[in-house]
Formats: C-alpha cells, sequence, structure tokens
C-alpha cells in the first residue's frame, strides 16, 4: 500500500517536473526575440559555452577520430576490405560520435557552468535584486544563456566531426597504411548531403535540449550551496540521459 | 573595454572556425559539393532490371564518373525500370548509338551505369531516350542457371566413361 503510495508520488513529482520544465522553456522562449535586441549578452554567452569549450571538443573530436580508425582498421582487416575505412570512421563520426560526444561534452562543460553560475546568482539574492528592479531575470539572465548554447552547439558539434575526421585520417593513412585516396574517395561516394544534415539537425536538437536544462536547473536550484551543487549534478545526469534517448528516437525518425 | 574586445574576437573565431567546418563537411565530405550551379543534360535508359542500382550512383564512360543517377522510375505499360541519368554538361560529345549497361563496381561495391561509345557521329541531347540498355546482372539468376545447366548434364559424362 505505502509502496504504491510512494510510486503514485513520486510519479507525480516527474509529471511536475516536466510540467514545470515545458512551462519555463516556453517562457524562455517567448522572451527570446526581446533578449536578441541585446546580442552583446548573447554574444557574451556563445562566447563562455562556445569558445571555451574549443580546446576539450576539439581534444576528444581528434581522439575519438583515431580510436575509431583503429578499431575499425582491425575490424576492416579481417574481411580484408580497409579501404572503406574512410566510409566507415566518417559515417560513424558525422551521424552519430560527433553530435552525440560533443553535446555529452557540453552538457559537462558548457552546462555546468551555466547551471551554477545561475544557481549561484540566485543564491545571492542576484536574480531577487533583478526582479526588485523590474528587469525580468529569464529575459536578461537566463534566454542569452539559451540561446548562446544553442547557437554554440551545432558549430562545436561541426568542429569536433572535422578534427575527428582528420584524426581518423591521421591514424589510418599515417599509421596503418590505407592508401590516402581510397580512404578520401570512398568516404566522399559514401557520405551524401544527408548525412551531414543528419548530424546537424541532431546537434541542434541537442543544443536545444542541454542549454533549456541547464538554464532551467539552475533558475531552480536551491539556493544554497548545497542546492547549486545538486542541481549542476542534476544537469549533468539530466542531459545525458536526455541526448542518448532524442538520438535513439531521431535516429529512427531520420534513418 | 578590452575585456570585452577579447570575448568578441574570440567569438568571432570560434564562429569562424565553425562555419569553415560545416563548410569543409558539406563541400569537402561529401560527393555532391556545390552542385546547383554546374551545367548538365538529363537522358533516360529503361532496363528490365536494374538490380540494385541506386540514386544517386555514379553514371561512368571508360571508368570515368560523367554523371549521376538522379531518379528511378517504373513503368507500368511496359514493366521497365526508368533510369533517368544527369550527364555533365561537358562530356555532351557522347556518340547516340552507345549503350549502356549496368555493372557493379567490385565484388561488395555498389552498382553503376557504364556507357560503351558507339560510332555515330550524332550525339545525345538533352532529353534524349538511350535505345539500348543490358540490365543488372541478378546474381540469383546466374547461379541457378548454372546449376541447372549441370544438373541437366551431369549424369551422362560417367555413364560415357564406363561405357569405353
Amino acid at each position: 500500500m505505502s509502496l504504491a503510495a510512494e510510486v503514485l508520488g513520486n510519479g507525480r513529482a516527474l509529471l511536475g517536473k516536466a510540467g514545470s520544465f515545458t512551462l519555463f522553456t516556453l517562457r524562455m522562449l517567448r522572451v527570446t526575440p526581446r533578449a536578441l535586441l541585446r546580442p552583446s549578452l548573447v554574444i557574451a554567452q556563445v562566447f563562455n559555452t562556445g569558445a571555451l569549450s574549443l580546446v576539450i571538443i576539439m581534444l576528444s573530436g581528434l581522439f575519438v577520430g583515431m580510436v575509431l580508425a583503429l578499431q575499425g582498421y582491425d575490424l576492416l582487416q579481417r574481411f580484408g576490405s580497409t579501404e572503406s575505412l574512410g566510409t566507415a570512421t566518417g559515417l560513424a563520426i558525422l551521424k552519430e560520435l560527433g553530435p552525440v560526444v560533443t553535446a555529452l561534452l557540453f552538457a559537462g562543460r558548457a552546462g555546468t557552468s551555466l547551471t551554477s553560475e545561475i544557481g549561484l546568482m540566485a543564491a545571492t539574492d542576484q536574480l531577487a535584486a533583478m526582479e526588485m528592479m523590474a528587469v525580468d531575470p529569464i529575459r536578461r539572465v537566463c534566454a542569452p544563456r539559451f540561446i548562446g548554447g544553442f547557437i554554440s552547439m551545432p558549430l562545436l558539434a561541426a568542429i569536433f566531426g572535422m578534427i575527428g575526421i582528420f584524426g581518423a585520417q591521421l591514424v589510418g593513412v599515417t599509421l596503418m597504411g590505407v592508401d590516402s585516396g581510397q580512404f578520401w574517395s570512398q568516404m566522399r561516394g559514401a557520405v551524401a548531403l544527408k548525412d551531414v544534415t543528419e548530424g546537424i539537425l541532431k546537434s541542434i536538437v541537442f543544443g536545444f535540449a542541454c542549454s533549456a536544462i541547464a538554464v532551467y536547473e539552475g533558475y531552480h536550484a536551491v539556493p544554497t550551496a548545497e542546492g547549486v551543487g545538486r542541481a549542476t549534478t542534476r544537469t549533468v545526469v539530466t542531459s545525458s540521459v536526455a541526448v542518448l534517448v532524442i538520438d535513439y528516437m531521431l535516429t529512427a525518425v531520420l534513418l | 573595454m578590452s575585456q570585452i574586445r577579447s570575448t568578441e574576437i574570440g567569438t568571432g573565431l570560434f564562429a569562424l572556425l565553425g562555419f569553415a567546418a560545416l563548410f569543409f563537411l558539406v563541400t569537402q565530405i561529401t560527393s555532391r559539393g556545390f552542385s546547383w550551379h554546374d551545367q548538365s543534360y538529363h537522358l533516360t535508359a529503361r532496363f528490365s532490371n536494374v538490380g540494385g542500382l541506386k540514386v544517386g550512383a555514379p553514371v561512368s564512360m571508360a571508368g570515368v564518373t560523367i554523371g549521376r543517377v538522379e531518379s528511378i522510375d517504373f513503368d507500368s505499360t511496359d514493366y521497365k525500370a526508368v533510369a533517368h541519368l544527369k550527364v555533365e554538361q561537358r562530356y555532351k560529345k557522347i556518340p547516340d548509338d552507345s549503350d549502356v549497361a549496368i555493372y557493379t563496381a567490385g565484388l561488395l561495391g555498389g552498382q553503376y551505369v557504364g556507357f560503351t561509345a558507339g560510332g555515330s557521329e550524332t550525339y545525345f541531347k538533352e532529353g534524349d531516350q538511350i535505345e539500348m540498355t543490358q540490365s543488372a546482372i541478378v546474381l540469383e539468376n546466374l547461379i541457378s542457371k548454372y546449376l541447372f545447366d549441370k544438373a541437366g548434364q551431369g549424369p551422362a559424362k560417367p555413364a560415357e566413361g564406363a561405357a569405353k
């Protein structure tokens, strides 16, 4: 009996959370046009979430591409078709690993900083002060961060993809001795424009989800040191799970 | 002030790099690149069987890719597959008695349309239909033909040997 009540309570809490997240996102979207009127705020957030994530994205992209080439080469040589390495790594990076790994790194690097920043603003009563001055904190603080993350994510994914393919080329061609002409021409022959747009579309959706979750968790954090810490953890967990679930659904639809 | 400037420069660099990467992925990794301003003309070819030919497959002549398969339709009046080919304008001097066939690239490769040049003095024009076509070789048909041939002549040989 008490178990049923607990399940019911958890279900209600989950529903309430989903509802409040949706409402918050809608509120943020409504003020987005007005937030865009102050581009300097958005640019600062693109710098925060995008430019400052460049190093980790590029480094990860390089190594993901390299390890993919290594694994792919080992697998393909069993079938005697190592020339297809370009196709295999190119498609894997562009369609799956690029958007997904970028989104996971983005949640860890940019999402946490958004959450803790907004959460700390709430904890130090900065948001309340803004409201006192008739400044809407969602418009002044949340929306620019959301838009900045939304813009940064596809660009980061594209950079990840480019570096990843160069990493694959580095290992496959330079180290493993796959013919460079074969590598590139097979990749070009097999990768269609649709595959690239699929990856970009995924990264746009992930950017939306990760930024919205990060900003929501920060804004709704319990305004204590512990609360901000918990909110930051929740950002990473929720974003990561959301990215993987959305990825499956998008792949099923787009494939 | 200098703080804001460095932020803006960093953002600009980041955006530039991001769009450069997008541009690289779209133009260098995919096969089509900028296909909207190239000049090409269209030909149709009717096959009784296109096998595994796909839209976007290369159209080649002497091993050089001269175009792509634009679409594949089915004509229900004569039950044939109609392949619409897009050939680049710079390869416009193809004799109009050339024949096309569907070949397979390598053992596991995709299928492509190959031209074999004819000897005519006139060339294909926009919208022409290619008269001489050869369908894709379906491996199952080939194997079953071979097996039935073998089965038909199989037992005769040992009997001949025994008679000697």
